[in-house]
């Protein structure tokens, strides 16, 4: 191995000749990702307004148990919040019985593990910049090693798609019989956007076939190695379409529970 | 760094500009060059800060009111002017192991495989050894785990090995604790970068990493092959 690699200077943080807008694309990242953070906190402590008529917010969904002091809806699974659930100092709602899920499938996700690596810990702040720290473990040690759960999130985020397609079709449900109401084309979109950046997963497209080097004998898996791979080229963008949009239908259910937005009927 | 100032004219790249400045004022300027047509990988260097081919960057896409900087590749010893040692990588490239075919399909000693599987390796194979994506690569370049990390270059060199339909070699275990595959944090910037457009992150190193989750970290995975040997 070359002994000459003592010769490499290390730049210092931020330091760099890139002459472009470096830093734009991380701060946005961190931006975007903030405010959905510190959005759906607020909407998990909430525990109301997550329901409207046929509709359910999908940071609610699936409703285990209703919240408790809430009504009874159709949405509640098991009925009333229990009463053996303890008492914390902080309220637990029903959102934080479900959001570890789609919460840890997006905390392990190849794209957005690159994504914040780069906007919230500067490791590197972009390609080309110097960075803050000298030491290194990346993903080979403990704690960034369990990143490598990821696939275990993919298989309940996919039962997650499920549940969200079954809240999508029960918000054609109204009180006088089928109808759609912009809810329930927010929440369709809701779970075509999600459906798309979850089938899209890399560890997916590494399941159906991607682990296989002959896949020509294996038609099943090759026509899905190849769908999968179809979504896995947007997976960026599906990524961000579908945060944006899980946060929106969320608020946008909130805001007709709220009384502030009146839900259209379309038919 | 040292200031050179030349004309610039219609059409020329940045290589263009550094043999100008080599035939009118610093004959001494040390530069590797070789085809001038973005294949040969050889004038590597980094252009306002970003890793780039010399050849294949025009001063069309760069504002030259301003001074442009040239600097050779960072992630390697500096040798003289733009250039550097680039040698670790062919030390690397060594430690890999080799292509192993299958017995052939055939009595005259030829194999059968189908397009459709070799494919997904064919784009690995457009690589020109650049060596741009091991220079922006954070772990060699701001950490310096030369010794510890192979580098996007050699992950890519290691797919095209690992998925080859023919190979019945098994370079798991390397990726995994030799070659330091757990470095890469997927910034993708290696990607950026590449002048061939390999999808360097997507398709060699995520799938490589996939393939140490199935052996190491896949208790699951493990359970159902030690089934399936039973």
């Amino acid at each position: 191995m070359a002994s000459n690699l003592v010769q490499i200077t290390r730049r210092g943080f931020g330091e760099t000749m890139r002459k472009d807008g470096w830093w734009w694309q991380s701060l946005a990242v961190f931006l975007g990702f903030s405010a959905f953070i510190v959005y759906s906190t607020w909407a998990a402590f909430q525990g109301a307004h997550y329901t409207f008529g046929p509709y359910l917010s999908p940071m609610y969904s699936p409703l285990i148990w209703e919240a408790a002091g809430q009504p009874l809806s159709t949405h509640s699974w098991l009925g009333a919040w229990p009463s053996w659930m303890p008492n914390l100092p902080l309220p637990i709602t029903p959102a934080f019985l479900i959001l570890w899920a789609p919460g840890g499938f997006r905390f392990t996700c190849y794209y957005y593990r690159g994504a914040y690596y780069k906007a919230f810990w500067a490791d590197p702040p972009a390609c080309a910049v110097g960075e803050p720290r000298h030491e290194y473990r990346g993903e080979k040690k403990f704690p960034l090693i369990l990143q490598n759960i990821h696939r275990y999130f993919l298989y309940v985020a996919i039962a997650f798609i499920g549940i969200l397609a079954y809240d999508a079709i029960a918000a054609t449900q109204f009180k006088d019989g089928f109808g759609i109401g912009v809810g329930t084309i927010v929440l369709t979109i809701n779970v075509i956007l999600l459906g798309s950046y979850t089938f899209g997963c890399h560890s997916l497209r590494h399941l159906v076939g991607g682990g296989c080097d002959v896949l020509s004998d294996k038609p099943v898996r090759r026509g899905l190695w190849n769908w999968v791979s179809k979504l896995n080229k947007r997976h960026m963008l599906f990524a961000w379409m579908s945060l944006f949009w899980v946060g929106f239908s969320d608020f946008y259910v909130r805001m007709c529970s709220m009384g502030i937005f009146t839900d259209y009927r379309i038919f | 760094m040292v200031d050179y100032r030349t004309e610039v004219s219609e059409g020329m790249v940045v290589l263009d500009a550094v043999h100008q400045i080599q035939a009118e004022s610093a004959p001494d300027l040390a530069c590797r060059w070789n085809c001038k047509a973005g294949k040969c990988g050889s004038c590597s260097a980094e252009i306002n800060g970003k890793p780039k081919l010399m050849c294949m960057t025009r001063l069309d896409t760069i504002d030259v009111t301003k001074p442009v900087t040239i600097e050779p590749m960072r992630a390697f010893p500096p040798i003289k002017d733009l250039i550097s040692d680039i040698s670790w990588n062919y030390e690397v490239k060594k430690r890999i192991k080799k292509f192993k075919p299958r017995p052939p399909d055939a009595a005259d000693g030829t194999w059968r495989m189908q397009q459709s599987d070799i494919d997904r390796v064919q784009e690995f194979r457009k690589c020109i050894e650049c060596y741009l994506c091991q220079d922006v690569c954070h772990v060699l370049r701001d950490h310096v785990k030369h010794e510890e990390f192979i580098g996007p270059r050699f992950l890519v060199y290691s797919a095209a090995l690992e998925m080859h339909p023919l190979d019945t070699e098994d370079r798991v275990d390397e990726l995994k604790d030799e070659f330091g595959i757990g470095y890469c944090n997927i910034t993708k910037c290696c990607t950026k970068v590449c002048p061939e457009h390999i999808t360097i992150t997507d398709n060699a190193i995520i799938p490589l990493k996939e393939r140490v989750v199935d052996e190491h970290y896949d208790p699951l995975k493990k359970l159902v092959k030690l089934f399936r040997r039973k």
